[in-house]
């Protein structure tokens, strides 16, 4: 019990801390990509102090979804953070199952959606609806994608996968892995709002998704949304890096090798944010009306590795 | 007067629901009236399948009959047929015998014919009903079809006859009264494409009877599959349990991506409906497969999570609907594109209707998703069977549900967003009044039930295994301690009353970390901002037909939208617009390569039947004596 709170305690602590520092490094490393010098990789900190310290200014047509959101989109990241496999493949919740994680996701989603529409303008409606359009094409293929490595693994719990394939790394290598985890970066980049399916970095109206729902934000309620954005990209990127190469995650909950865990997982996202910055520095943005068929051809992937269980397991 | 009325039924549903909730728990009973009706008397008996749909019967309508109280607002008409309505839905889970269930269900469709047609001066209502009553008198075609090959067969009218005879029947006699009350089951659940009566006939009808009819009517149909598939003619094989199983993936597919572009509020609901159904069928269909091929412990958890879903349905669904009615109570219209911001001068119905649309949406930890969840574990069951066809079979239903809850959430985003939230699009909206005290008790009353269905599986799930244990004839593998709901070992765990305190506990952390590091607390109110212009009205919003465009191109395949764009222009330059008329209505693939060509079929043989009706009365006494001759030489 008192090792699970601390297990808790941890995971939460790491995901809430590092997510930061991880979209720094991120915004960094694609800026000296295309020879800028760029912000500091720790700027995301000093944003969010800024904003914390400035009043909130929020729109007269909006009503207590608005306000609501960002914590529920907090509250719904920070659990996301105590169920995924981080510094250990044991976790603290034990139901942590991959079906839930993936609809603590919705929640998010859902919620954000209607704060978008919320404010009333042309650019919140937008963005909800092409936001929802996409979490509703990925929602298929992200699930399929983690069913093909539920079905290897014989558990939809994290932390089990985790532990059976860092026990048969032979495992981790067949065919089936691989489109599935094809599948799960696709739609990664779908559900995290990254290039090609959207640009974090720009606010012109015809391209942006997220932005669009969140313009109405400031203060306070701009700064928890921002850093459960940074949050939501940090357990993507870990439950690929422990899903499909769990080396290194310890299934001991101490303090020693928790330590390596985290040096392993700090070694694992450090790999995983440089080829994420040098593929958004060569892809450009697919057209809106493009992403559907990227999220098709990756639902085709998953369901091939999901099929590939029962042809060859 | 017509409150009395329904005080009564709410309190008759109160006693359905706790006789229901007996025979469930394994309180049986017979009652034989062989008088009242003709062929075998009235008989009813209570046995737990019947039970929980009685149960469900009663408890749907409890809230609603408080909610008609306020809705209906004194006026008469229709409060007999309500009456009438819930009657016979609670008599058809207790029929014993083909007479009193044909009775029991025609009724039914009949009471709801009656109530479909309430609005009897719009062209709509009457259209609506009159496809509803088609429809249902082909369905009941089917079954009585059906029933009277299985009682040619087993020599009886008595179900109980039916399942202790049907395994003893040859595989061959069994197909036929399996597929014939399969398709009049099926209709009455507006399963794709049978469902074309269902978004005409629900919206037509009040509020409250809409929520009975899709939170409670439809299961009847999913009661009547399972009372064939695990009763009567039990065991099925397992090519009946894939059939299912496909079926109900095309309809919750089709169904859902119907509600998504859809701007009626009550229509949307409607077509979600399908889709629900669909997921309930997956279920069903899984366990039925599951069955066929000896896996009984699977086979109870699939059926137990079907009916869970059911019961689930029936709460945010019949809580969907009465929110969709306390809104058109207070603006006349269930267009979405004339409502918005209702929010701020309908506090109480908006909450309910985004709980609602959060439950629907499989948001956890409501109750949708607890049974979603169910369902998807029962289907990643199958690699427990090593049978290629019926693992694709599965892998289908997985994709299907998948998809199924992404347009979901995108469906009930708009249905709560663009109804309740930012700017009034139209008068009637700008000047609603919330919905008086009996509505919204009722709404509380649902919301209730949805928190409580969701945080409470470890004691849903074993009342329900009991229901389809020992139709199965087996048990529910170990389901884990009293808080956590475990499936197959170490295969999956979820505790949803754990999980809900922990978003309670995460959803203190930002409030406290903004405490701690001492954020600014001053808020301003200012109008949203656009890029510098002066006015904020209506018209800048988004609108439903502008949030589901995204889907409308994606499937465009399978809408055909045929856009209409009409732009006047100034007759002096072309540079001036006068006016605008856009225009992309969506078509119907089932009602024109099915229904149309089976109408056209049927109008053209009616047409050539009509000469035998010369108006000649000694043509006509020819015919008789040529049946009579026709007659007698057969004999």
């Amino acid at each position: 019990m008192i090792t699970d709170l601390v297990l808790a305690l941890t995971q939460a602590l790491v995901v809430a801390a590092g997510a930061p520092l991880l979209v720094g490094a991120l915004r960094t490393l694609k800026a000296r990509l295309v020879g800028r010098r760029g912000p500091r990789p720790w700027q995301p900190y000093a944003d969010l102090a800024k904003l914390l310290r400035k009043e909130a200014v929020v729109s007269t047509t909006t009503s207590w979804v608005f306000r609501v959101t960002p914590y529920v989109l907090v509250a719904t990241m920070l659990v996301a953070a105590v169920i995924v496999p981080v510094v250990a493949s044991r976790t603290a919740l034990p139901f942590a199952g991959i079906i839930l994680l993936m609809y603590l996701f919705l929640v998010g989603a859902f919620f954000l959606a209607l704060a978008g529409l919320d404010s009333g303008s042309a650019f919140g409606g937008m963005g909800a609806s092409r936001e929802v359009a996409v979490a509703a094409l990925a929602e298929p293929t992200v699930i399929l994608a983690v069913f093909a490595l539920a079905l290897r693994a014989d558990t939809t719990n994290l932390g089990g996968i985790v532990a059976r394939f860092a026990g048969e790394p032979r495992l981790a290598a067949s065919p089936g892995h691989l489109l599935a985890f094809a599948a799960f970066f696709i739609v990664m980049l779908a559900e995290t709002g990254r290039l090609p399916v959207d640009n974090p970095a720009t606010h012109l109206e015809l391209t942006m998704i997220h932005e669009a729902m969140v313009l109405e934000y400031s203060g306070r309620y701009l700064a928890l949304v921002e850093w459960a954005g940074a949050m939501k990209l940090f357990v993507f990127l870990t439950l690929l890096a422990n899903l499909f190469f769990p080396w290194g995650v310890p299934s001991l909950v101490a303090p020693a090798p928790i330590l390596l865990g985290l040096l392993a997982l700090v070694g694992k996202l450090a790999l995983l944010t440089v080829f994420l910055a040098v593929l958004e520095t060569i892809v450009a943005k697919l057209r809106l009306f493009r992403v559907p068929e990227l999220l098709a051809g990756s639902f085709a992937l998953a369901l091939l590795s999901v099929t590939a269980v029962f042809v060859a397991p | 007067m017509a409150a009395s009325l329904f005080i009564l039924a709410a309190v008759g549903g109160a006693l359905a629901a706790t006789v229901g909730i007996a025979g469930v728990l394994g309180t049986g009973g017979r009652l034989s009236i062989p008088w009242l009706v003709p062929l075998g008397g009235l008989e009813l008996s209570l046995d737990p399948l019947g039970g929980l749909f009685l149960a469900l019967v009663g408890a749907a309508a409890i809230p609603a009959s408080i909610y008609a109280i306020g809705y209906a607002g004194g006026e008469r008409r229709g409060v007999l047929a309500y009456l009438g309505f819930v009657s016979a839905m609670s008599v058809v889970p207790l029929a014993a015998n083909l007479m009193t269930f044909v009775i029991a269900w025609e009724l039914m469709s009949l009471a709801s014919y009656f109530l479909v047609l309430h609005d009897r001066d719009r062209t709509e209502s009457v259209d609506a009903a009159w496809v509803y009553a088609v429809m249902s008198q082909i369905g009941l075609a089917c079954l009585l079809a059906g029933m009277l090959v299985l009682a040619t067969a087993t020599g009886s009218t008595t179900f109980a006859d039916w399942s202790s005879a049907a395994p003893d029947l040859p595989p061959g006699t069994r197909v036929l009264p399996l597929v014939l009350l399969g398709l009049g089951f099926v209709s009455k659940a507006g399963v794709i494409p049978l469902h074309v009566w269902l978004p005409r006939a629900h919206p037509a009808a009040p509020s409250h009877v809409s929520a009975l009819m899709s939170g409670v009517m439809i299961k009847l149909g999913i009661y009547g599959l399972a009372r064939v598939s695990l009763d009567w003619l039990a065991p099925t094989p397992a090519w009946w349990g894939a059939a299912l199983l496909l079926v109900g993936a095309v309809s919750a597919v089709v169904g859902i991506l119907y509600a998504v572009v859809e701007r009626d509020l009550k229509r949307l609901l409607a077509f979600s409906s399908i889709e629900n159904v669909g997921i309930i069928l997956i279920g069903l269909g899984a366990g039925l497969v599951f069955a066929a091929v000896g896996l009984g412990g699977l086979a109870v958890l699939a059926i137990a999570a079907a009916l869970y879903h059911a019961v689930n349905h029936a709460a945010f669904k019949s809580l969907l609907f009465l929110g969709a009615g306390a809104v058109v109570h207070a603006t006349g219209t269930r267009n979405m594109n004339a409502l918005g911001g209702l929010v701020r001068r309908m506090p109480w119905t908006a909450a309910c209707f985004v709980f609602g649309a959060a439950a629907i949406a499989a948001l956890p930890p409501l109750n949708g998703f607890v049974s979603e969840w169910l369902i998807f574990q029962a289907l990643l069951q199958n690699v427990r069977m090593a049978r290629l066809e019926l693992n694709l079979a599965f892998t289908v239903g997985l994709a299907a549900l998948a998809l199924t809850s992404g347009l979901t959430l995108a469906c009930f985003v708009k249905a709560a967003g663009i109804t309740f939230l930012a700017v009034p699009r139209s008068e009637e909206a700008a000047r609603a009044h919330e919905a008086p005290v009996s509505m919204r008790a009722a709404m509380v009353l649902l919301a209730a039930a949805c928190v409580g269905l969701g945080v409470g599986p470890t004691l849903v799930l074993p009342a329900l295994a009991r229901v389809v244990g020992p139709l199965v004839g087996s048990e529910l593998p170990a389901l884990g301690d009293g808080l956590t709901v475990r499936i197959s070992g170490e295969f999956a765990a979820l505790s949803p009353l754990a999980l809900a305190a922990a978003l309670a506990i995460a959803l203190l952390a930002p409030l406290g970390a903004l405490w701690l590091v001492g954020a600014q607390r001053r808020t301003r109110w200012a109008p949203t901002w656009a890029c510098g212009r002066i006015l904020q009205t209506a018209r800048m919003e988004y609108t439903a037909t502008a949030f589901s465009n995204p889907f409308k191109r994606v499937f465009d395949f399978f809408y055909r939208p045929a856009p209409r764009l009409d732009i006047e222009f100034h007759p002096e330059s072309r540079f001036f617009v006068e006016r605008i008329e856009y225009a992309s209505p969506t078509r119907s693939l089932v009602e024109e390569w099915l229904y149309r060509p089976a109408l056209a079929t049927l109008s053209g043989l009616a047409a050539h039947a009509r000469r035998l009706q010369s108006g000649s009365a000694n043509t006509y006494l020819a015919y008789i004596l040529a049946a009579l001759v026709l007659l007698l030489v057969i004999a």
